[in-house]
Order: C-alpha cells, then sequence, then structure tokens
C-alpha cells in the first residue's frame, strides 16, 4: 500500500496546477461531451494497469541492473520464458479485449448521427421530443447558423435552450472545417458540398467556447463563436431579437457574407430564404449554376450525353486577397424544363425575402 | 504582395518576378544574409584547403553505403536546425499572441511556418535519418560489401536533398505552402492556394519521393538477396529486421503518396476535378488517399528506431535479447495492421459507427506487439549488466517516454473520445510524444551507438550526456503542457488566443523548446568536442561497445569493401558467438575485391530533377521542356556506361588488413 500512497502523492502537486485551469473536456456541460469524458476516463484508467507496472519496472530494472551493482544476478544467455511471453502478449490483449469492446458500444451509441434517446444521465428524451435543427455553414471565415424552425439566422453566434435535443447539419462554403463546442459534443467535419450531422444537448445554462477544429486557411485563427445555453425563455426573447432586426438573409445578401473576411462581428438575421441552405449544399446559390443533387438526378437517368458537355460556363476565379484570384472556374449551368422555365432557384433568387413561418 | 498568376507570366520567367522575393519581411531578409554568408564561408574554406576535388571524388559522387549513409545523416541534422527553427518561432508566437496581441508573424507567414515545420521534420530530417542509419549499418550487419543497386543507393540520395533544397529554395523565392504538412485539398487547390507554396510542397515532394521509393526498393532487394551465407531470416539482426520492415513499408506506401500528389497537380496544372468541390471532385478521397500513405509513413519511421534501441539494449545489458522471435513477429504484425489503420486520422469526417469502430480497433490492437516489444527490453535488462553509455540512456527515456505516447495514442483511437481530441493540441502533444519519445532518440541512441564504426572513434560521452538530458527534459516541459491545452479544448494550427488562462501553458511549452534547443546544441558541441579530442576518444579495436552483430568485427571505420572475406553465420548474435568461439581474423589468403565505381550521374540528375521542379513550380515552360529531356537524356547516357566496376588488388587488401592487424597488436 506504501507505493500506491507514494504514487497518489506524487501527482499532487500535478493536480494543483490542474485545478487552476478549466478542463473543459474533463469538465464539460452537456451530455454527449460528459459520456466522452467518463469513455476517455475509464480508457485511461484500463491502460494505467499496464502502464504503471511497466514504467516501474522500467525504472526498478534500470537501477537494480546496473554495471556497479555486481549483487544481482547476471544471466547472459537468458532469452526465453514461454511462460512470460504469453504473458507479455496477453496482458495487453485482455486489456485491448475489454477497450475494444467498450469502443464498438460506445462509438455506436455516441455516434453524431444517432438521435439522442437522452437528455442526460437520469432523463430520457421525452416521446415526441421535436430537436432543434441548426444548419451550420463553415464559411470563409465565419460560421453561419441557419435556424429553420425559427426563420432566423446568425452569423458567428450559437444559441439554444438547455435540455432540448439539437440536431445540427453541418456543411461548409469552400474549404474543410469542423464544427467544434467541447463543452457540449466533440467536433465533426464541415465539407463543401457534402453534409455531416451532429446530435447534441447542452444541460446547463451558460456561454460556451465553439471553435473552427481543421485548419481553413489565413482567418482560421479569429473563426470562433460563442455558444448561449439558454433557458427556453431566454432563448425566445433570443429568437424575436433576431427578427427583430429587419435583416434579411436572401441569395444576393449571402453571396455578398460569403466574400473571405475575418473577424466578422455577430450579426442576425431576422428572415431567410427557405432554399437557401439546400443552395448551399448542393452549390447553387449562384442560381446560373446547376445544383449537385439536380446534377445527380440528370446523371442518375443516363446524363445529358454530349449536349452537356456543351452545358458549360466559366466565370471569373475566386479572389483571395493578398495571395491572388485562383484560375478561371468552369461550372455546369443550371436548365430550365417546360413546367419551370425559369428554375426553381431563379425564382428563390428574385425573391430573397420570402419568408415562411 | 498581390501576385496574380494569370496575369504576370513571361516567357521567359514564368510567373517568377523580383516581387516573388519577400524583400519586405525583416526575418527571412536577415535569414538570406546569415545563409548567404555562411554558404560563402564554405566555400572559401573549401577552396582555401582545395577540398572540392576530394568532396567530389570521395563523397559527393560516392556509391559506397556508408558514405551515403553519413551523407544522409548530415542533410537531416543541417535540416533539423530549420525544421526546429520554425518550431521555435510557433512557440514563440503562441506564447505571445494574447490580449488582443497578433503577435509578430502574420498568418500569411505562420501558416508557411507549421506546414514547412511538419514537412521538414518528417520527410527532410525523420526520413533522411533512418534512410542513412539503415544504409549505414544494414549492409555491414548482414554482411554484404555494398547494397544491391549502389549507383541507385547515390541517385537516391541526391533527390531525396534535391528535395529538401526545393523546399530550402522556397524560403527566399516566393512562399511555401499554407495549408497543414499534409496540404489537404480543397485548401490546397488552385481555387483557395493559387500562387506557388503548394506547388514547391508538391514538387519537393515528388522529387524527394523518388529518392525514397528507390532507397526502398534497393535496401530490400540488399536486405533479401546479399545476406552472408548462414544468415537464415530468423538470425537476422532486429535491426535488420526492422529495416526489411520498413522498407517493405516504403515500397508500398510511397507510390500511393506519389499518386495523390501527382492527382493533386493535375488539378492544379490542367484543371481536372479530382479533389475539388464542383464537377465531381471529391476532397473526402484526398484524405483518404494522404492517409493511406500516411499512416504506413509513422511505422516507416518508428519501426528502425525499434530496432536501434533492440540492438542498444542488447549490447549495454550485456545480453542476448529477451525473446527474439516474438520481437521479430511484432514487427511483421505491426508492418501489416499499419495498413488498416488510415481512417483513425478523420473519425470526424462522418463515417458510419461500424466503420470507425472497425478502425478504432484495428488501432489498438497495433498496441498489443508495441507492448510485447517493450516487455521484451524490459526483460532484456533483467539479469543483465547495463552499462549506461550515452546510447543506453537514450533507451531508458525512450522507454518511459514511449509508454504514454502509446497510452494517448490509444486514447485517441477511441472514437467518441477522438470527437473531443481531434485536431487539438492533445493530438500535437501524442504524436510529438512519439515521434521525439521515439523516432527521435531512437536515431540519436543509434547516432552515437554506431558513430564510432563510422568515424573510428566515439563521441565524446560527457556533451551526449547533456544532449540527452536536455532533449529528455526539454520533451516533458514542452509537450506536457499541450496535453493540457488539449484537455482545455484548444485547436491547433491557431496563431492568436483569447483566454488570457492559456497563457501560462504556452509559456511554459515554449521554455521546454527553449531547453530542447539547449539539447540540440550540446548535440553539435558532442560533435565539434569529440572530433577535437578524437585521439583520445579512438577506437582501434572496431568494437567499442563488446557488440554482438556483425559491424563490430570488421574495422573502424571499415575499409571500402567492409569484410576482406565474407563471413559465415551461425548464430543471431553473429559478433558476439564468434567471440565466444575464440573466433580468430583470416591474415592471408586474400582475393582481389569486386566493387563499384563512383560516377556523378546521380548529382548530375538529382540537380537536373530540381530545375525542373523549380521550372514546374514558376511555370518556366521551357526549362521544364529542356530538364525533362536532359535528365532522360542523361539516364539513356549514363545507362550506356560500362565502365562501372573495378577490382581492389589483393595486394591492398593484403595491406589495408595487414595494417589494421598492426593496429590490432596495438603498434
Amino acid at each position: 500500500m506504501p507505493r500506491k500512497i507514494l504514487r497518489l502523492l506524487a501527482l499532487a502537486p500535478l493536480a494543483l496546477l490542474l485545478s487552476g485551469c478549466k478542463l473543459v473536456v474533463m469538465n464539460p456541460s452537456g451530455d454527449v461531451a460528459v459520456q466522452q469524458r467518463d469513455l476517455i476516463v475509464a480508457s485511461t484508467v484500463l491502460m494505467l494497469l499496464i502502464i504503471v507496472p511497466v514504467m516501474l519496472l522500467t525504472v526498478f530494472f534500470a537501477w537494480r541492473y546496473r554495471q556497479s551493482n555486481t549483487k544481482a544476478t547476471y544471466d547472459p544467455e537468458w532469452h526465453h520464458s514461454t511462460r512470460l511471453e504469453v504473458i507479455i502478449w496477453a496482458a495487453p490483449l485482455a486489456i485491448i479485449i475489454v477497450l475494444g469492446a467498450m469502443t464498438w458500444v460506445s462509438t455506436h451509441l455516441l455516434d453524431p448521427y444517432r438521435p439522442l434517446d437522452r437528455i442526460d444521465a437520469d432523463r430520457p428524451v421525452a416521446e415526441g421530443t421535436q430537436p432543434l435543427l441548426v444548419e451550420v455553414v463553415a464559411m470563409d471565415w465565419k460560421w453561419l447558423f441557419i435556424y429553420p424552425e425559427q426563420g432566423i439566422a446568425t452569423v458567428n453566434e450559437l444559441a439554444a435552450p438547455v435540455d432540448r435535443p439539437i440536431t445540427f447539419h453541418i456543411t461548409a462554403t469552400s474549404v474543410m472545417n469542423a464544427l467544434s463546442i467541447p463543452a457540449m459534443a466533440g467536433m465533426v467535419y464541415a465539407m463543401p458540398g457534402m453534409q455531416t450531422k451532429l446530435h447534441a444537448v447542452i444541460n446547463k445554462p451558460g456561454v460556451y467556447d465553439g471553435l473552427s477544429g481543421n485548419y481553413s486557411g489565413a482567418g482560421f485563427s479569429d473563426m470562433r463563436f460563442k455558444f448561449h445555453g439558454l433557458s427556453n425563455a431566454e432563448f425566445d426573447s433570443w429568437v424575436e431579437n433576431a427578427r427583430a432586426s429587419g435583416n434579411t438573409l436572401g441569395r444576393p445578401e449571402y453571396l455578398e457574407l460569403e466574400r473571405p473576411s475575418t473577424r466578422e462581428p455577430v450579426r442576425r438575421f431576422a428572415s431567410v430564404a427557405p432554399d437557401l441552405y439546400h443552395a448551399i449544399l448542393n452549390r447553387c446559390v449562384d442560381s446560373a449554376q446547376m445544383c449537385m443533387d439536380e446534377m445527380m438526378r440528370v446523371d442518375a437517368r443516363g446524363s445529358l450525353g454530349h449536349a452537356g458537355t456543351y452545358n458549360v460556363a466559366t466565370r471569373e476565379g475566386r479572389d483571395n486577397g493578398e495571395r491572388g484570384r485562383g484560375p478561371a472556374q468552369t461550372y455546369v449551368l443550371a436548365i430550365c424544363t417546360t413546367s419551370d422555365p425559369y428554375g426553381t432557384r431563379q425564382t428563390a433568387a428574385a425573391e430573397p425575402t420570402q419568408q415562411v413561418n | 504582395m498581390t501576385i496574380n498568376p494569370a496575369e504576370q507570366t513571361s516567357f521567359l520567367f514564368g510567373r517568377l518576378t523580383l516581387e516573388a522575393l519577400p524583400l519586405h519581411e525583416p526575418i527571412l531578409v536577415a535569414t538570406f544574409g546569415a545563409v548567404v554568408l555562411g554558404g560563402l564561408a564554405l566555400v572559401a574554406a573549401l577552396t582555401y584547403f582545395k577540398l572540392w576535388g576530394y568532396l567530389w571524388r570521395e563523397w559527393l559522387t560516392s556509391v559506397d553505403h556508408k558514405r551515403i549513409g553519413i551523407m544522409y545523416i548530415i542533410l537531416a541534422l543541417i535540416m533539423l536546425l530549420r525544421g526546429f527553427a520554425d518550431a521555435i518561432m510557433m512557440r514563440l508566437q503562441q506564447a505571445i499572441a494574447f490580449n488582443g496581441s497578433e503577435g509578430y508573424l502574420p498568418p500569411h507567414h505562420y501558416d508557411q511556418i507549421f506546414t514547412a515545420h511538419g514537412v521538414i521534420m518528417i520527410f527532410f530530417v525523420a526520413m533522411p535519418l533512418v534512410t542513412g542509419l539503415m544504409n549505414l549499418v544494414v549492409p555491414l550487419q548482414i554482411g554484404a560489401r555494398d547494397v544491391a543497386f549502389p549507383f541507385l543507393n547515390n541517385f537516391s540520395f541526391w533527390m531525396t536533398a534535391g528535395g529538401a533544397v526545393l523546399v530550402m529554395m522556397s524560403l527566399f523565392i516566393g512562399e511555401f505552402a499554407q495549408t497543414g504538412w499534409l496540404a489537404y485539398a480543397p485548401l490546397s487547390g488552385s481555387d483557395y492556394s493559387p500562387w506557388v507554396g503548394v506547388d514547391y510542397y508538391i514538387w519537393s515532394l515528388q522529387v524527394a519521393g523518388v529518392g525514397t521509393l528507390l532507397s526502398g526498393v534497393n535496401l530490400l532487394a540488399t536486405i533479401v538477396k546479399m545476406r552472408a551465407p548462414g544468415m537464415t531470416l530468423m538470425k537476422m539482426p532486429v535491426f535488420t529486421w526492422t529495416a526489411l520492415c520498413t522498407n517493405a513499408l516504403i515500397v508500398a506506401s510511397f507510390p500511393v503518396l506519389t499518386a495523390v500528389l501527382a492527382l493533386l497537380s493535375l488539378d492544379r496544372y490542367v484543371g481536372t476535378n479530382f479533389f475539388t468541390n464542383d464537377l465531381g471532385g471529391n476532397p473526402m478521397m484526398y484524405v483518404n488517399l494522404i492517409w493511406i500513405w500516411g499512416h504506413p509513413e509513422v511505422y516507416i519511421l518508428i519501426l528502425p528506431a525499434f530496432g536501434v534501441f533492440s540492438e542498444v539494449v542488447s549490447t549495454f545489458c550485456r545480453k542476448r535479447l529477451f525473446g527474439y522471435t516474438s520481437m521479430v513477429y511484432a514487427t511483421v504484425v505491426i508492418t501489416i495492421l499499419s495498413y488498416i489503420v488510415w481512417l483513425h486520422h478523420f473519425f470526424t469526417m462522418g463515417s458510419g459507427a461500424s466503420v470507425n469502430a472497425f478502425f478504432g480497433i484495428t488501432t489498438m490492437i497495433i498496441s498489443i506487439p508495441t507492448g510485447a516489444k517493450i516487455f521484451n527490453w524490459l526483460f532484456t535488462m533483467y539479469r543483465g549488466r547495463i552499462r549506461y553509455e550515452v546510447p543506453m540512456m537514450w533507451t531508458v527515456g525512450f522507454m518511459l517516454t514511449f509508454v504514454v505516447g502509446g497510452m494517448t495514442g490509444v486514447m485517441l483511437a477511441v472514437p467518441p473520445a477522438d470527437f473531443q481530441f481531434h485536431n487539438t493540441l492533445f493530438l500535437i502533444a501524442h504524436f510529438h510524444n512519439v515521434i521525439i519519445g521515439g523516432v527521435v532518440f531512437g536515431m540519436f541512441a543509434g547516432i552515437v551507438y554506431w558513430f564510432p564504426k563510422a568515424f573510428g572513434y566515439r563521441l565524446d560521452p560527457f556533451w551526449g550526456k547533456v544532449s540527452f538530458w536536455c532533449w529528455l527534459i526539454g520533451f516533458w516541459v514542452a509537450f506536457m503542457p499541450l496535453y493540457v491545452l488539449g484537455l482545455m479544448g484548444v485547436t491547433r494550427r491557431v496563431s492568436r488566443f483569447e483566454d488570457p488562462s492559456l497563457q501560462i501553458w504556452f509559456i511554459i511549452a515554449a521554455c521546454g523548446a527553449g531547453i530542447i534547443a539547449l539539447g540540440i546544441a550540446a548535440f553539435l558541441m558532442q560533435l565539434f568536442v569529440s572530433f577535437l579530442k578524437r585521439d583520445q576518444l579512438r577506437d582501434v579495436t572496431g568494437d567499442p561497445w563488446d557488440g554482438r552483430t556483425l559491424e563490430w568485427s570488421t574495422s573502424s571505420p571499415p575499409p571500402a569493401y567492409n569484410f576482406a572475406f565474407t563471413p559465415v553465420i551461425h548464430s543471431h548474435d553473429a559478433w558476439w558467438d564468434m567471440k565466444q568461439r575464440g573466433h580468430e581474423r583470416p591474415l592471408q589468403g586474400y582475393h582481389p575485391i569486386h566493387m563499384p565505381k563512383n560516377t556523378g550521374a546521380g548529382i548530375i540528375l538529382a540537380g537536373l530533377s530540381v530545375a525542373m521542379g523549380f521550372a514546374l513550380v514558376w511555370h518556366i515552360w521551357w526549362l521544364v521542356a529542356l530538364t525533362f529531356v536532359a535528365s532522360i537524356a542523361g539516364t539513356i547516357i549514363h545507362s550506356f556506361n560500362y565502365n562501372r566496376d573495378f577490382y581492389i588488388p589483393a595486394e591492398e587488401v593484403a595491406q589495408t588488413e595487414g595494417s589494421r592487424t598492426r593496429l590490432l597488436a596495438g603498434e
């Protein structure tokens, strides 16, 4: 037992040092992050079962069998022991079997794509609960959050009512990024032309850090936001506040917003073009461009054949500020049909303030 | 500085203009001045001492595996200084960029630095160290006179050096990539990185990659075909085993890197859409492909380090390695498993739970053979007689440091935990923990261990110990704060911070980097002091550590032909076995020895490749065409050079061996 006490004593100064800082991963406020924390602790303890003896034995052998200690046994030809070799393969194997089982189960339970079934350890999600949907767009270099249920949108500010499950649909405009709110749940990539998902919940009211988890270019370091965990009443007034701003986010405004910028202040939009997120995800906010889902539909039906190769146009390359302009970009033109002579997307673009809700 | 590639191109210089010189960056101008002065001093010294001819005949054109190995290690040490300068600059920036301060590096510069740091440390420090050590030691350990393809070896080295030259050029002409060391698309595509940074990245890695791949083929063929009689696979020294596995990994994985960079360059140069956002491109494919190379790469680096520790631990414990067979199987198992874990680098990309869980569990399984290796070293120490020479200190330091890195690695392998740790400083701390604690410690152990073999005198132990303690303490001080910062949710590649409570940890980490700097200085001091004291430290026996494997049976430095007679092997510690059975050096009956001739073709072809890389970066198409045709022509001309071997006459062998006999007798 004295060794155990020694070990604990050795950790004391470290604990003292650490108590001064906010280890958000170890002390989170959302149920998903809490479960991730528990998993981190459990896996660490499991591995310490083997790491600590190995380190102690290393130090002990290193000291005991030093050259000057002639009292220690010296056996230069001893190099094999079946029993020992079974142990040195079996001991890590046993730990990995346990950890592997934990991994299989927890990876499925904490899959970011899996809707939540509990709000925290004691409260299951009530039957028929509608999660709050937030559509997240990682941009150069700011975060856009669209709330389809409320019909509002914000830049660089996220809010959600405490204890209500949240479903994030995540995409990006230009390059890869990752949505990271360590107090609530781990990070998930944001990728252009693709949608990832994250299900999470925040259990304590408060203001939390939101970060960009994947390097995305020059403005990356300042691409942060605050996440507000609010009571239902506070959330409602936060939504009202956004609605009172009077700003609208239609396609022209979005195309303006899309230009690279850093340290964008918080912005709120009272209304959002209803299919804006769909257009961002399918890379056709500029309605001259064919939406990716439409393109896939065309391709699935056997494509346009040779005619399709002429249905392209070029536009000026992307402006990267001081890094110069990219090469001219080729894109596939949107097509109109007899039933939709202007193309549905064009209609939406023409009336950006169109508003549901 | 606005550079628009579409507007400013000329026939003669492509898109290279005077504006490409970073004259407005005082840090770079000062560095450039120092490099020019240092270069001029070197050129002047070489001219004054009339060393140009010697350098060209004996080193630059040499096909001797030992000299090529040494040149690889010199290249790695030079690039270590560059890569470490980048590290210090990052630590400094992160330590001061608080409370609204921008620090001293704008994003354009900072982002190049962390990209260059990663690229240089992996491709131009760790890889040349590993390849250099394998080149130096493997032929000696298996009783061979050289590698299988001596010219190819020289060419491989110069291609690696050529890649390094391109990276260094980017410092003073243009810019380097601002993408992170793996240059994820679409950020590395021409839409988002229009200027030359990513092109320098691509061509330096492609040029160096040719060298790495060919040297992998070469060493693989050497180990498979050129072992001395009696040396069956299960009698090979463990370092040679790890070299065999590493080169198998190189041969199987580097073509993937070449292919993915080729696809990226097609995207950038001819407007294809492999990894773009539109027109069917898919950046996720880039991430998968680069890591299908990238994960085996980690094991390419660590396996030879494991080999070094195995040699060192049994030599300095004066005891046979515990569990040789399980060590070999562990190495082979790691080699195979390293191909089926790549997805653990991006659990956060949205694969399904079953896919993530599969890759998480395969990753954990690797820790079983790795754990077995640690136990094997541990039980080699058990009932040994441990001499704490510098290589053994690196080994014990490694064992205590590496297990912590292994533990955090397994934590990262649990996908839900990885969602929290991914791309945070926890991850940075983890991989530095295994790369510094494993690869770097291993390479230093190897350099100190085999230095007397290469040069005939030992390295000064005092400065070696100073270097070891500075590295060990510096590592812990520099990277433990990063683990803490990772738990505080700080992500990587950030150059400015808001939360003032983070600063203290960055300051501690910067102090750690300073201690490591002392470790590097002490290592250089060790080389310098040892050179001055070389007569005191001289080893005439060729076997200064009472070694166990064949390289210690020949003289230090070995003659060009390594072994006057090819040894016959009966046991896996061949030289130890020979010593035990009272081996006597044969003193007569020498035969002429067939040897390869030196050639300048390698350095010329690599020079043309560098010129072609540079021309491709700057779109100087006439130079691309010229250097391309010239290198093809050079290759064809070289292949018609039949004057590429010679015999060392028996009298010369007798003379060389005779002088060794006199040295051994103490005359």
